[in-house]
Protein backbone atom coordinates (compact mmCIF):
# COMPACT_ATOMS: atom_id res chain seq x y z
CA UNK A 1 0.00 0.00 0.00
CA UNK A 2 2.58 2.39 0.75
CA UNK A 3 4.11 1.77 -2.33
CA UNK A 4 1.38 4.34 -4.35
CA UNK A 5 1.52 7.40 -4.58
CA UNK A 6 -0.33 10.16 -2.49
CA UNK A 7 -2.14 10.64 -5.01
CA UNK A 8 -3.41 7.49 -5.91
CA UNK A 9 -4.17 6.67 -2.21
CA UNK A 10 -5.87 9.86 -2.46
CA UNK A 11 -8.04 8.91 -5.12
CA UNK A 12 -8.47 5.20 -3.96
CA UNK A 13 -9.27 6.50 -0.71
CA UNK A 14 -12.01 8.97 -1.87
CA UNK A 15 -13.51 5.96 -3.68
CA UNK A 16 -14.07 4.10 -1.17
CA UNK A 17 -15.10 6.39 1.88
CA UNK A 18 -16.88 9.13 -0.27
CA UNK A 19 -19.89 8.78 1.81
CA UNK A 20 -18.44 8.98 4.98
CA UNK A 21 -16.25 12.30 3.83
CA UNK A 22 -19.63 13.67 3.10
CA UNK A 23 -20.76 12.90 5.67
CA UNK A 24 -18.22 14.06 8.30
CA UNK A 25 -18.06 17.32 6.01
CA UNK A 26 -21.77 17.86 6.56
CA UNK A 27 -20.77 17.54 10.42
CA UNK A 28 -17.84 19.91 10.44
CA UNK A 29 -20.02 22.42 8.62
CA UNK A 30 -22.17 22.12 11.26
CA UNK A 31 -19.74 22.57 14.05
CA UNK A 32 -18.22 25.70 12.47
CA UNK A 33 -21.83 27.14 11.43
CA UNK A 34 -22.88 26.70 15.20
CA UNK A 35 -19.97 27.88 17.15
CA UNK A 36 -19.55 30.88 14.32
CA UNK A 37 -23.00 31.77 14.92
CA UNK A 38 -23.05 31.92 18.96
CA UNK A 39 -19.52 33.59 18.77
CA UNK A 40 -20.84 36.65 16.54
CA UNK A 41 -23.92 37.21 18.50
CA UNK A 42 -21.69 36.94 21.74
CA UNK A 43 -18.70 38.42 20.03
CA UNK A 44 -20.45 41.30 18.65
CA UNK A 45 -22.38 42.70 21.70
CA UNK A 46 -19.53 42.00 23.79
CA UNK A 47 -17.73 44.07 21.39
CA UNK A 48 -20.58 46.60 21.82
CA UNK A 49 -20.78 46.27 25.56
CA UNK A 50 -16.98 46.73 26.07
CA UNK A 51 -16.96 50.50 23.91
CA UNK A 52 -20.29 51.60 26.76
CA UNK A 53 -18.10 50.30 29.59
CA UNK A 54 -14.74 51.08 29.57
CA UNK A 55 -14.03 49.53 32.55
CA UNK A 56 -14.95 46.06 31.18
CA UNK A 57 -11.91 46.99 27.71
CA UNK A 58 -9.43 45.19 30.09
CA UNK A 59 -11.21 42.50 31.11
CA UNK A 60 -13.36 41.06 28.24
CA UNK A 61 -10.77 42.11 25.56
CA UNK A 62 -7.77 40.75 27.66
CA UNK A 63 -10.24 37.55 28.82
CA UNK A 64 -10.80 36.42 25.19
CA UNK A 65 -7.17 37.23 24.40
CA UNK A 66 -6.10 34.29 27.10
CA UNK A 67 -8.21 32.28 25.59
CA UNK A 68 -7.07 32.46 22.19
CA UNK A 69 -3.27 31.92 23.71
CA UNK A 70 -5.06 28.14 25.32
CA UNK A 71 -3.58 25.22 22.93
CA UNK A 72 -6.92 24.21 21.02
CA UNK A 73 -6.28 20.80 22.39
CA UNK A 74 -5.76 21.90 25.67
CA UNK A 75 -8.78 23.92 25.58
CA UNK A 76 -10.69 20.83 24.18
CA UNK A 77 -9.68 19.10 27.65
CA UNK A 78 -10.47 21.43 29.76
CA UNK A 79 -14.32 21.52 28.11
CA UNK A 80 -14.99 17.84 29.03
CA UNK A 81 -15.81 17.91 32.25
CA UNK A 82 -18.19 20.81 31.72
CA UNK A 83 -19.93 19.21 28.30
CA UNK A 84 -18.27 15.65 28.32
CA UNK A 85 -17.38 14.25 25.16
CA UNK A 86 -19.28 15.53 21.74
CA UNK A 87 -20.01 18.06 19.60
CA UNK A 88 -21.37 20.17 22.45
CA UNK A 89 -17.74 20.28 23.74
CA UNK A 90 -16.49 21.35 20.65
CA UNK A 91 -18.58 23.78 19.53
CA UNK A 92 -18.33 25.52 23.05
CA UNK A 93 -14.41 25.62 22.30
CA UNK A 94 -14.62 26.77 18.86
CA UNK A 95 -16.63 29.44 20.12
CA UNK A 96 -14.47 30.51 22.53
CA UNK A 97 -11.50 30.72 20.13
CA UNK A 98 -14.09 33.09 17.23
CA UNK A 99 -15.12 35.21 20.16
CA UNK A 100 -11.76 37.19 20.38
CA UNK A 101 -11.01 38.47 16.43
CA UNK A 102 -14.79 39.31 16.70
CA UNK A 103 -15.36 41.23 19.59
CA UNK A 104 -12.11 43.09 19.50
CA UNK A 105 -13.04 44.01 15.86
CA UNK A 106 -16.40 44.79 16.60
CA UNK A 107 -14.93 47.37 19.43
CA UNK A 108 -12.16 48.55 17.01
CA UNK A 109 -14.67 49.26 14.48
CA UNK A 110 -17.12 51.46 16.43
CA UNK A 111 -13.87 53.25 18.27
CA UNK A 112 -12.55 53.99 14.89
CA UNK A 113 -16.01 55.83 13.96
CA UNK A 114 -14.64 59.78 13.85
CA UNK A 115 -15.63 61.88 16.94
CA UNK A 116 -17.17 64.31 14.96
CA UNK A 117 -19.41 62.01 12.87
CA UNK A 118 -20.34 60.89 16.76
CA UNK A 119 -20.98 64.44 17.97
CA UNK A 120 -22.63 65.72 15.32
CA UNK A 121 -25.06 62.39 15.97
CA UNK A 122 -25.44 63.51 19.04
CA UNK A 123 -25.69 66.94 18.48
CA UNK A 124 -29.02 66.87 16.04
CA UNK A 125 -30.34 64.92 18.80
CA UNK A 126 -29.71 61.07 18.60
CA UNK A 127 -29.92 58.88 21.32
CA UNK A 128 -27.33 56.20 22.50
CA UNK A 129 -28.99 53.76 20.54
CA UNK A 130 -30.06 55.50 17.33
CA UNK A 131 -25.91 56.44 17.03
CA UNK A 132 -25.43 52.98 17.96
CA UNK A 133 -27.84 51.25 14.97
CA UNK A 134 -27.83 54.17 12.50
CA UNK A 135 -23.96 55.40 12.86
CA UNK A 136 -21.55 53.18 14.56
CA UNK A 137 -22.65 49.72 13.41
CA UNK A 138 -23.11 50.48 9.83
CA UNK A 139 -20.04 52.42 9.79
CA UNK A 140 -18.08 49.59 11.79
CA UNK A 141 -19.17 46.68 9.60
CA UNK A 142 -16.20 46.35 7.41
CA UNK A 143 -13.83 45.77 10.18
CA UNK A 144 -16.72 43.97 11.98
CA UNK A 145 -16.69 41.49 9.07
CA UNK A 146 -12.89 41.27 8.86
CA UNK A 147 -12.73 39.80 12.14
CA UNK A 148 -15.91 36.97 11.53
CA UNK A 149 -13.43 36.04 8.73
CA UNK A 150 -10.82 35.77 10.08
CA UNK A 151 -12.34 33.52 13.31
CA UNK A 152 -14.07 31.68 10.71
CA UNK A 153 -11.37 30.83 8.84
CA UNK A 154 -9.36 29.59 11.61
CA UNK A 155 -12.51 27.84 13.05
CA UNK A 156 -12.37 25.67 10.31
CA UNK A 157 -8.78 24.59 11.07
CA UNK A 158 -9.44 24.32 14.69
CA UNK A 159 -12.95 22.05 13.99
CA UNK A 160 -10.67 19.34 12.58
CA UNK A 161 -9.12 18.75 16.32
CA UNK A 162 -13.01 18.00 17.38
CA UNK A 163 -12.45 14.30 16.21
CA UNK A 164 -9.95 14.18 19.37
CA UNK A 165 -12.93 14.36 21.67
CA UNK A 166 -15.33 12.69 19.32
CA UNK A 167 -17.56 15.11 17.86
CA UNK A 168 -16.76 14.04 14.46
CA UNK A 169 -15.99 16.03 11.60
CA UNK A 170 -12.88 15.50 9.11
CA UNK A 171 -10.53 15.66 11.73
CA UNK A 172 -11.64 11.73 11.57
CA UNK A 173 -9.71 11.13 8.60
CA UNK A 174 -6.99 12.92 10.01
CA UNK A 175 -6.73 11.22 12.78
CA UNK A 176 -7.20 7.56 11.45
CA UNK A 177 -4.63 8.77 8.79
CA UNK A 178 -2.63 9.36 11.50
CA UNK A 179 -2.87 6.65 13.74
CA UNK A 180 -2.93 4.15 10.73
CA UNK A 181 -0.21 5.88 9.00
CA UNK A 182 -1.74 6.31 5.67
CA UNK A 183 -1.29 9.64 4.38
CA UNK A 184 -4.03 9.30 1.64
CA UNK A 185 -6.23 8.98 4.63
CA UNK A 186 -5.06 12.44 6.01
CA UNK A 187 -5.66 14.49 2.85
CA UNK A 188 -8.93 13.02 2.53
CA UNK A 189 -9.68 14.81 5.88
CA UNK A 190 -7.05 17.86 4.89
CA UNK A 191 -8.23 18.80 1.54
CA UNK A 192 -12.04 19.37 1.86
CA UNK A 193 -11.44 21.17 4.99
CA UNK A 194 -8.96 23.69 3.13
CA UNK A 195 -11.55 24.09 0.60
CA UNK A 196 -14.15 24.52 3.06
CA UNK A 197 -11.37 27.16 4.45
CA UNK A 198 -10.87 29.22 1.22
CA UNK A 199 -14.42 28.84 0.43
CA UNK A 200 -15.62 30.62 3.86
CA UNK A 201 -12.88 32.99 3.01
CA UNK A 202 -14.03 34.22 -0.80
CA UNK A 203 -17.33 34.06 0.61
CA UNK A 204 -16.78 36.37 4.02
CA UNK A 205 -14.91 38.69 1.69
CA UNK A 206 -17.82 39.54 -0.87
CA UNK A 207 -19.91 39.96 1.82
CA UNK A 208 -17.34 42.40 3.70
CA UNK A 209 -17.49 44.49 0.44
CA UNK A 210 -20.86 44.04 -0.10
CA UNK A 211 -22.24 45.33 3.57
CA UNK A 212 -19.70 48.54 3.27
CA UNK A 213 -21.41 51.36 3.11
CA UNK A 214 -21.23 52.56 -0.11
CA UNK A 215 -20.13 56.38 1.00
CA UNK A 216 -17.05 54.66 2.64
CA UNK A 217 -15.48 52.47 -0.64
CA UNK A 218 -12.54 53.98 -2.33
CA UNK B 1 -35.23 84.21 23.80
CA UNK B 2 -31.89 82.69 24.82
CA UNK B 3 -31.35 83.67 28.74
CA UNK B 4 -27.80 82.93 30.96
CA UNK B 5 -28.21 83.00 34.50
CA UNK B 6 -25.24 82.72 36.86
CA UNK B 7 -23.99 79.81 34.66
CA UNK B 8 -20.95 77.76 35.64
CA UNK B 9 -19.25 74.66 34.17
CA UNK B 10 -16.97 72.59 36.35
CA UNK B 11 -15.68 69.55 34.28
CA UNK B 12 -15.28 66.05 35.93
CA UNK B 13 -12.05 66.54 36.97
CA UNK B 14 -12.38 69.89 38.99
CA UNK B 15 -11.90 72.26 36.20
CA UNK B 16 -13.61 75.07 35.80
CA UNK B 17 -14.10 76.06 32.78
CA UNK B 18 -17.63 78.82 32.64
CA UNK B 19 -17.44 81.05 35.71
CA UNK B 20 -20.60 82.33 36.48
CA UNK B 21 -22.15 83.84 33.14
CA UNK B 22 -24.89 86.15 32.65
CA UNK B 23 -26.51 87.30 29.45
CA UNK B 24 -30.01 87.04 27.62
CA UNK B 25 -30.22 87.36 23.60
CA UNK B 26 -33.33 88.27 22.06
CA UNK B 27 -34.78 86.25 19.06
CA UNK B 28 -33.11 87.17 15.59
CA UNK B 29 -29.68 87.55 17.28
CA UNK B 30 -26.71 86.66 15.65
CA UNK B 31 -24.31 86.27 18.96
CA UNK B 32 -20.26 85.62 18.48
CA UNK B 33 -18.43 84.39 21.28
CA UNK B 34 -14.52 85.12 21.02
CA UNK B 35 -11.56 84.67 23.34
CA UNK B 36 -8.74 82.55 23.31
CA UNK B 37 -8.26 79.11 23.01
CA UNK B 38 -9.22 77.43 26.43
CA UNK B 39 -11.31 80.66 27.41
CA UNK B 40 -15.05 78.64 27.41
CA UNK B 41 -16.22 79.12 24.20
CA UNK B 42 -17.32 75.92 23.50
CA UNK B 43 -18.56 74.94 26.54
CA UNK B 44 -20.47 77.81 26.82
CA UNK B 45 -22.07 77.11 23.78
CA UNK B 46 -22.18 73.39 24.43
CA UNK B 47 -24.48 74.28 27.73
CA UNK B 48 -27.14 75.40 25.64
CA UNK B 49 -27.92 71.66 23.78
CA UNK B 50 -26.19 70.13 26.95
CA UNK B 51 -23.93 68.41 24.92
CA UNK B 52 -22.07 69.47 27.84
CA UNK B 53 -24.62 69.94 30.90
CA UNK B 54 -23.71 73.26 33.25
CA UNK B 55 -23.34 72.20 37.07
CA UNK B 56 -25.07 75.57 38.60
CA UNK B 57 -26.94 78.66 37.25
CA UNK B 58 -29.99 78.73 34.88
CA UNK B 59 -30.38 78.43 31.15
CA UNK B 60 -33.75 79.11 29.50
CA UNK B 61 -35.05 79.10 26.66
CA UNK B 62 -38.22 80.77 25.78
CA UNK B 63 -38.51 81.24 29.58
CA UNK B 64 -38.01 77.39 29.56
CA UNK B 65 -35.15 75.81 31.98
CA UNK B 66 -33.41 73.91 29.47
CA UNK B 67 -32.92 70.95 32.00
CA UNK B 68 -36.20 70.51 31.88
CA UNK B 69 -36.11 68.90 28.40
CA UNK B 70 -35.60 65.55 27.53
CA UNK B 71 -31.75 65.68 25.94
CA UNK B 72 -32.24 64.21 23.17
CA UNK B 73 -35.31 66.26 22.56
CA UNK B 74 -33.71 69.53 23.28
CA UNK B 75 -31.24 68.72 21.01
CA UNK B 76 -33.74 68.23 17.83
CA UNK B 77 -34.88 71.35 18.64
CA UNK B 78 -31.84 73.49 18.24
CA UNK B 79 -29.54 73.37 15.08
CA UNK B 80 -25.53 72.03 15.80
CA UNK B 81 -22.77 73.08 13.45
CA UNK B 82 -19.29 72.10 14.41
CA UNK B 83 -15.58 73.00 12.57
CA UNK B 84 -15.03 69.27 11.76
CA UNK B 85 -18.67 69.39 9.97
CA UNK B 86 -19.47 65.74 10.63
CA UNK B 87 -21.20 64.46 8.32
CA UNK B 88 -22.45 60.50 8.02
CA UNK B 89 -20.10 59.04 5.74
CA UNK B 90 -22.28 56.36 4.84
CA UNK B 91 -25.31 58.59 4.69
CA UNK B 92 -25.72 60.33 1.20
CA UNK B 93 -25.89 64.07 0.90
CA UNK B 94 -29.91 64.49 1.11
CA UNK B 95 -30.11 61.76 3.86
CA UNK B 96 -27.55 63.87 5.63
CA UNK B 97 -29.83 66.42 5.71
CA UNK B 98 -32.43 64.57 6.56
CA UNK B 99 -31.61 63.36 9.55
CA UNK B 100 -33.43 65.55 12.02
CA UNK B 101 -36.74 65.19 9.79
CA UNK B 102 -36.47 62.03 9.90
CA UNK B 103 -35.79 61.84 13.87
CA UNK B 104 -39.26 64.08 14.33
CA UNK B 105 -41.15 61.44 12.09
CA UNK B 106 -41.83 63.70 8.99
CA UNK B 107 -43.40 62.27 5.90
CA UNK B 108 -41.23 61.12 3.55
CA UNK B 109 -42.21 63.45 0.75
CA UNK B 110 -42.34 66.58 2.82
CA UNK B 111 -38.73 65.52 3.99
CA UNK B 112 -37.59 65.75 0.62
CA UNK B 113 -38.91 68.86 -0.61
CA UNK B 114 -37.33 70.55 2.70
CA UNK B 115 -34.30 68.85 1.46
CA UNK B 116 -34.05 70.41 -2.24
CA UNK B 117 -35.17 73.66 -0.71
CA UNK B 118 -32.50 73.41 1.73
CA UNK B 119 -29.82 72.48 -0.85
CA UNK B 120 -30.86 75.43 -2.93
CA UNK B 121 -30.63 77.91 0.03
CA UNK B 122 -27.20 76.79 1.04
CA UNK B 123 -26.13 76.96 -3.44
CA UNK B 124 -25.67 73.25 -4.06
CA UNK B 125 -27.74 72.09 -6.72
CA UNK B 126 -29.63 69.71 -5.60
CA UNK B 127 -29.84 67.50 -9.09
CA UNK B 128 -26.20 67.26 -8.72
CA UNK B 129 -25.84 67.01 -5.26
CA UNK B 130 -28.34 65.10 -3.37
CA UNK B 131 -27.12 61.75 -4.17
CA UNK B 132 -23.44 62.20 -3.53
CA UNK B 133 -21.38 60.82 -0.55
CA UNK B 134 -19.85 63.23 1.76
CA UNK B 135 -15.97 62.40 0.78
CA UNK B 136 -17.06 63.45 -2.99
CA UNK B 137 -17.42 67.31 -1.51
CA UNK B 138 -15.30 69.70 -0.96
CA UNK B 139 -14.38 70.90 2.99
CA UNK B 140 -16.60 74.36 2.05
CA UNK B 141 -19.70 72.12 -0.11
CA UNK B 142 -19.36 69.82 3.16
CA UNK B 143 -19.86 72.29 5.22
CA UNK B 144 -22.78 74.05 3.15
CA UNK B 145 -24.62 70.76 3.73
CA UNK B 146 -23.41 70.94 7.58
CA UNK B 147 -25.55 74.48 7.08
CA UNK B 148 -28.19 72.61 5.61
CA UNK B 149 -28.54 69.82 8.17
CA UNK B 150 -28.49 72.18 11.05
CA UNK B 151 -31.80 74.15 9.47
CA UNK B 152 -33.44 71.27 8.25
CA UNK B 153 -36.27 70.82 11.18
CA UNK B 154 -36.30 75.46 11.24
CA UNK B 155 -34.84 75.13 14.85
CA UNK B 156 -35.11 78.94 16.18
CA UNK B 157 -32.30 78.69 18.10
CA UNK B 158 -28.33 77.50 16.06
CA UNK B 159 -25.44 77.06 17.28
CA UNK B 160 -22.09 77.03 15.41
CA UNK B 161 -18.68 76.25 16.60
CA UNK B 162 -15.79 77.72 14.32
CA UNK B 163 -17.87 76.14 11.47
CA UNK B 164 -15.69 78.28 9.23
CA UNK B 165 -11.84 77.86 10.49
CA UNK B 166 -11.04 75.07 8.73
CA UNK B 167 -11.60 76.44 5.30
CA UNK B 168 -9.78 78.51 2.90
CA UNK B 169 -9.88 82.06 3.30
CA UNK B 170 -11.80 82.37 0.12
CA UNK B 171 -14.36 79.77 0.62
CA UNK B 172 -14.54 81.08 4.37
CA UNK B 173 -15.33 84.70 2.83
CA UNK B 174 -18.01 83.50 1.11
CA UNK B 175 -19.63 81.54 3.48
CA UNK B 176 -19.78 84.10 5.97
CA UNK B 177 -21.20 86.22 3.68
CA UNK B 178 -23.89 83.45 2.68
CA UNK B 179 -24.65 82.99 6.48
CA UNK B 180 -25.15 86.83 7.11
CA UNK B 181 -27.77 86.56 4.26
CA UNK B 182 -29.54 83.67 5.12
CA UNK B 183 -29.52 85.29 8.80
CA UNK B 184 -31.05 88.15 7.57
CA UNK B 185 -33.80 86.16 5.76
CA UNK B 186 -35.07 83.33 8.31
CA UNK B 187 -34.29 85.32 11.53
CA UNK B 188 -32.74 82.48 13.32
CA UNK B 189 -30.95 82.91 17.03
CA UNK B 190 -27.66 82.13 16.37
CA UNK B 191 -24.88 81.64 18.73
CA UNK B 192 -21.51 81.58 16.50
CA UNK B 193 -18.01 80.79 18.64
CA UNK B 194 -14.95 81.47 16.64
CA UNK B 195 -11.70 82.83 17.60
CA UNK B 196 -11.32 84.90 14.27
CA UNK B 197 -11.94 88.73 15.26
CA UNK B 198 -11.91 89.92 11.75
CA UNK B 199 -14.75 87.17 11.52
CA UNK B 200 -16.30 88.61 14.87
CA UNK B 201 -16.50 91.85 13.80
CA UNK B 202 -18.46 90.64 10.59
CA UNK B 203 -20.80 88.46 11.61
CA UNK B 204 -21.76 90.00 14.89
CA UNK B 205 -25.08 91.85 15.88
CA UNK B 206 -23.04 91.76 19.24
CA UNK B 207 -20.20 89.91 20.60
CA UNK B 208 -19.29 88.08 23.96
CA UNK B 209 -15.28 88.17 24.67
CA UNK B 210 -14.26 85.58 27.08
CA UNK B 211 -11.17 84.70 28.91
CA UNK B 212 -10.45 82.09 31.30
CA UNK B 213 -14.16 81.13 31.44
CA UNK B 214 -15.18 84.65 32.25
CA UNK B 215 -17.79 87.02 30.31
CA UNK B 216 -15.42 90.48 30.14
CA UNK B 217 -17.82 91.98 27.70
CA UNK B 218 -20.59 91.40 25.38
CA UNK B 219 -21.76 94.37 23.35
CA UNK B 220 -22.36 95.53 19.33
CA UNK B 221 -19.20 95.59 17.56
CA UNK B 222 -19.38 99.55 17.43
CA UNK B 223 -18.88 99.78 21.17
CA UNK B 224 -16.71 96.88 21.65
CA UNK B 225 -14.25 99.32 19.85
CA UNK B 226 -14.95 102.62 20.86
CA UNK B 227 -15.77 101.59 24.68
CA UNK B 228 -13.72 98.28 25.44
CA UNK B 229 -14.87 97.57 29.18
CA UNK B 230 -11.48 96.08 29.83
CA UNK B 231 -7.97 96.23 28.99
CA UNK B 232 -7.49 92.44 27.73
CA UNK B 233 -10.26 93.44 25.40
CA UNK B 234 -8.83 96.50 23.47
CA UNK B 235 -5.94 94.43 23.40
CA UNK B 236 -7.46 91.18 22.15
CA UNK B 237 -9.45 93.53 19.48
CA UNK B 238 -6.46 95.37 18.14
CA UNK B 239 -6.04 98.72 17.24
CA UNK B 240 -6.01 98.42 13.14
CA UNK B 241 -9.42 96.61 13.52
CA UNK B 242 -10.75 100.17 12.99
CA UNK B 243 -8.67 100.40 9.65
CA UNK B 244 -10.26 97.27 8.60
CA UNK B 245 -13.47 97.65 9.34
CA UNK B 246 -14.23 101.10 8.47
CA UNK B 247 -18.13 100.53 8.73
CA UNK B 248 -17.85 100.42 12.48
CA UNK B 249 -16.26 103.47 12.80
CA UNK B 250 -18.78 106.33 13.05
CA UNK B 251 -18.41 108.95 10.55
CA UNK B 252 -18.41 111.67 13.43
CA UNK B 253 -15.01 110.05 14.45
CA UNK B 254 -13.34 111.33 11.42
CA UNK B 255 -15.28 114.67 10.17
CA UNK B 256 -14.02 118.07 11.05
CA UNK B 257 -15.94 119.74 13.24
CA UNK B 258 -14.62 123.37 12.30
CA UNK B 259 -16.96 123.71 9.06
CA UNK B 260 -16.81 127.32 7.17
CA UNK B 261 -19.94 128.38 6.71
CA UNK B 262 -22.26 131.48 5.91
CA UNK B 263 -25.73 132.94 5.00
CA UNK B 264 -27.52 132.90 1.63
CA UNK B 265 -27.68 136.59 2.15
CA UNK B 266 -23.99 137.13 1.97
CA UNK B 267 -22.62 139.14 -0.48
CA UNK B 268 -20.18 137.71 -3.28
CA UNK B 269 -17.26 139.96 -1.77
CA UNK B 270 -18.09 138.79 2.13
CA UNK B 271 -17.79 134.99 0.36
CA UNK B 272 -14.51 135.40 -1.52
CA UNK B 273 -12.27 136.81 1.50
CA UNK B 274 -13.59 133.85 3.21
CA UNK B 275 -12.65 131.74 1.06
CA UNK B 276 -9.58 133.30 0.61
CA UNK B 277 -8.98 133.22 4.46
CA UNK B 278 -9.54 129.87 4.86
CA UNK B 279 -8.16 128.29 1.78
CA UNK B 280 -11.05 126.28 0.71
CA UNK B 281 -12.50 125.68 -2.50
CA UNK B 282 -16.24 125.47 -1.47
CA UNK B 283 -18.32 127.32 1.63
CA UNK B 284 -21.17 125.52 2.92
CA UNK B 285 -24.91 127.53 3.46
CA UNK B 286 -26.72 127.31 6.33
CA UNK B 287 -29.67 129.48 7.65
CA UNK B 288 -29.65 131.27 11.49
CA UNK B 289 -30.07 127.80 12.74
CA UNK B 290 -27.19 126.61 11.01
CA UNK B 291 -30.02 123.96 9.19
CA UNK B 292 -28.12 123.28 5.75
CA UNK B 293 -29.19 124.63 2.56
CA UNK B 294 -26.47 124.20 0.11
CA UNK B 295 -23.18 125.11 -1.74
CA UNK B 296 -21.36 127.64 -3.45
CA UNK B 297 -17.94 126.79 -5.01
CA UNK B 298 -15.70 129.09 -5.14
CA UNK B 299 -15.20 129.78 -8.99
CA UNK B 300 -18.63 130.32 -9.43
CA UNK B 301 -18.14 133.16 -6.36
CA UNK B 302 -15.14 134.58 -8.63
CA UNK B 303 -16.90 134.29 -11.69
CA UNK B 304 -20.14 135.66 -10.54
CA UNK B 305 -18.81 138.10 -8.33
CA UNK B 306 -19.74 141.65 -10.65
CA UNK B 307 -23.39 140.06 -11.78
CA UNK B 308 -24.42 138.43 -8.40
CA UNK B 309 -26.08 140.20 -4.98
CA UNK B 310 -26.19 137.92 -2.45
CA UNK B 311 -24.50 134.51 -2.99
CA UNK B 312 -28.14 132.88 -2.46
CA UNK B 313 -28.16 133.50 -6.40
CA UNK B 314 -25.48 130.92 -7.59
CA UNK B 315 -26.23 128.48 -4.38
CA UNK B 316 -26.78 124.62 -5.62
CA UNK B 317 -28.42 122.27 -3.46
CA UNK B 318 -25.87 119.41 -2.28
CA UNK B 319 -27.38 116.02 -2.50
CA UNK B 320 -24.37 114.08 -0.80
CA UNK B 321 -25.19 114.06 2.65
CA UNK B 322 -24.61 112.35 5.71
CA UNK B 323 -26.34 111.63 9.12
CA UNK B 324 -24.10 111.39 12.51
CA UNK B 325 -25.39 108.14 12.69
CA UNK B 326 -22.96 107.10 9.28
CA UNK B 327 -19.97 105.13 9.54
CA UNK B 328 -16.46 106.01 7.88
CA UNK B 329 -17.23 103.90 5.33
CA UNK B 330 -20.66 105.28 4.29
CA UNK B 331 -18.16 108.50 3.51
CA UNK B 332 -15.74 106.45 2.22
CA UNK B 333 -18.07 104.90 -0.83
CA UNK B 334 -20.29 108.58 -0.71
CA UNK B 335 -17.07 110.43 -1.49
CA UNK B 336 -16.85 108.73 -4.89
CA UNK B 337 -19.76 110.21 -5.65
CA UNK B 338 -19.82 113.07 -4.42
CA UNK B 339 -19.29 116.50 -6.79
CA UNK B 340 -17.74 118.31 -4.56
CA UNK B 341 -15.59 116.16 -2.96
CA UNK B 342 -16.72 116.99 0.67
CA UNK B 343 -19.91 115.40 2.64
CA UNK B 344 -21.78 117.30 5.55
CA UNK B 345 -22.36 115.28 8.34
CA UNK B 346 -26.08 116.35 9.58
CA UNK B 347 -28.17 115.90 12.33
CA UNK B 348 -31.05 114.61 12.63
CA UNK B 349 -32.99 118.28 12.46
CA UNK B 350 -30.47 119.08 9.11
CA UNK B 351 -28.21 120.67 11.24
CA UNK B 352 -24.61 121.17 10.09
CA UNK B 353 -22.32 119.30 12.96
CA UNK B 354 -19.65 118.76 10.82
CA UNK B 355 -17.77 117.75 7.69
CA UNK B 356 -15.56 115.31 5.52
CA UNK B 357 -13.41 116.43 2.67
CA UNK B 358 -11.37 113.62 0.52
CA UNK B 359 -8.28 115.02 2.99
CA UNK B 360 -9.89 114.39 5.76
CA UNK B 361 -10.73 111.03 5.25
CA UNK B 362 -7.61 109.94 4.22
CA UNK B 363 -5.73 111.67 7.23
CA UNK B 364 -8.10 110.10 9.66
CA UNK B 365 -7.27 106.43 8.22
CA UNK B 366 -3.91 106.66 7.36
CA UNK B 367 -3.50 108.01 11.14
CA UNK B 368 -5.06 104.88 12.52
CA UNK B 369 -2.88 102.99 10.18
CA UNK B 370 0.47 104.31 11.07
CA UNK B 371 -1.24 103.88 14.83
CA UNK B 372 -1.66 100.49 14.42
CA UNK B 373 1.81 100.08 12.84
CA UNK B 374 3.68 101.59 15.52
CA UNK B 375 1.89 99.38 18.16
CA UNK B 376 3.35 96.53 15.97
CA UNK B 377 6.63 97.42 15.44
N1 LIG C 1 -14.15 67.28 29.01
C1 LIG C 1 -13.34 68.14 29.65
N2 LIG C 1 -12.79 67.84 30.83
C2 LIG C 1 -12.00 68.71 31.46
N3 LIG C 1 -11.67 69.91 31.02
C3 LIG C 1 -12.19 70.30 29.84
C4 LIG C 1 -13.04 69.43 29.08
N4 LIG C 1 -13.40 70.07 27.96
C5 LIG C 1 -12.79 71.28 28.01
N5 LIG C 1 -12.07 71.41 29.13
C6 LIG C 1 -11.28 72.59 29.52
O1 LIG C 1 -12.15 73.69 29.66
C7 LIG C 1 -11.55 74.86 29.15
C8 LIG C 1 -12.46 75.51 28.15
O2 LIG C 1 -12.60 74.67 27.04
P1 LIG C 1 -13.38 75.09 25.74
O3 LIG C 1 -13.35 73.95 24.80
O4 LIG C 1 -14.71 75.62 26.13
O5 LIG C 1 -12.48 76.28 25.21
P2 LIG C 1 -12.62 77.15 23.90
O6 LIG C 1 -12.76 78.55 24.34
O7 LIG C 1 -13.68 76.60 23.02
O8 LIG C 1 -11.20 76.95 23.25
P3 LIG C 1 -10.75 76.73 21.73
O9 LIG C 1 -10.67 78.07 21.10
O10 LIG C 1 -9.40 76.10 21.86
O11 LIG C 1 -11.76 75.83 21.09
C9 LIG C 1 -10.20 74.45 28.58
O12 LIG C 1 -9.22 74.79 29.50
C10 LIG C 1 -10.29 72.96 28.43
O13 LIG C 1 -9.05 72.36 28.64
MG1 LIG D 1 -13.68 75.52 21.13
Amino acid sequence: MNNLSIWQQLVEQSQMRWKEVLEATSVHIQLVFFSMLIAIILGVTLGILVTRVPQLTTLVLGGTGVMQTIPSLALLGFMIPIFGIGVKTAIAALFLYSLLPIARNTYAGIKDVDPATREAAKGMGMTSMQILFKVELPLAIPVIMAGIRTAAVINVGNATLAAFIGAGGLGDFIFLGITRGIDGLILLGAVPAALLAIILEVFFGSLERWTTPKGLKA
Amino acid sequence: MLKFENVSKVYEDGFKAVDSVSFDIPKGELLVLIGPSGSGKSTTMKMINRMEPHTSGKISINGKDNNSYVASELRRGIGYVIQQVGLFPHYTIEKNIAIVPQLNGWAPDKIKTRVHELLEMVGLDPEIYASRYPKELSGGQQQRVGIARALASDPEIILMDEPFSALDPLTREQLQGELISLQKKLNKTIIFVTHDMDEALKMGDRIAIMKDGKLLQLDTPEKLLHEPAHGFVEEFIGKHRIIQNPELMPVIDIMSESVVTTLPQSSPEKAISLIRQRKITDLIIVDESKTLLGIVSAYDVIQKVNSIRSIAEIMQPIGHILQDSASAKDAIIMMDESPFGLIPIVDESKKVIGLVTRGSLLAALSSQWTEAEVVAV
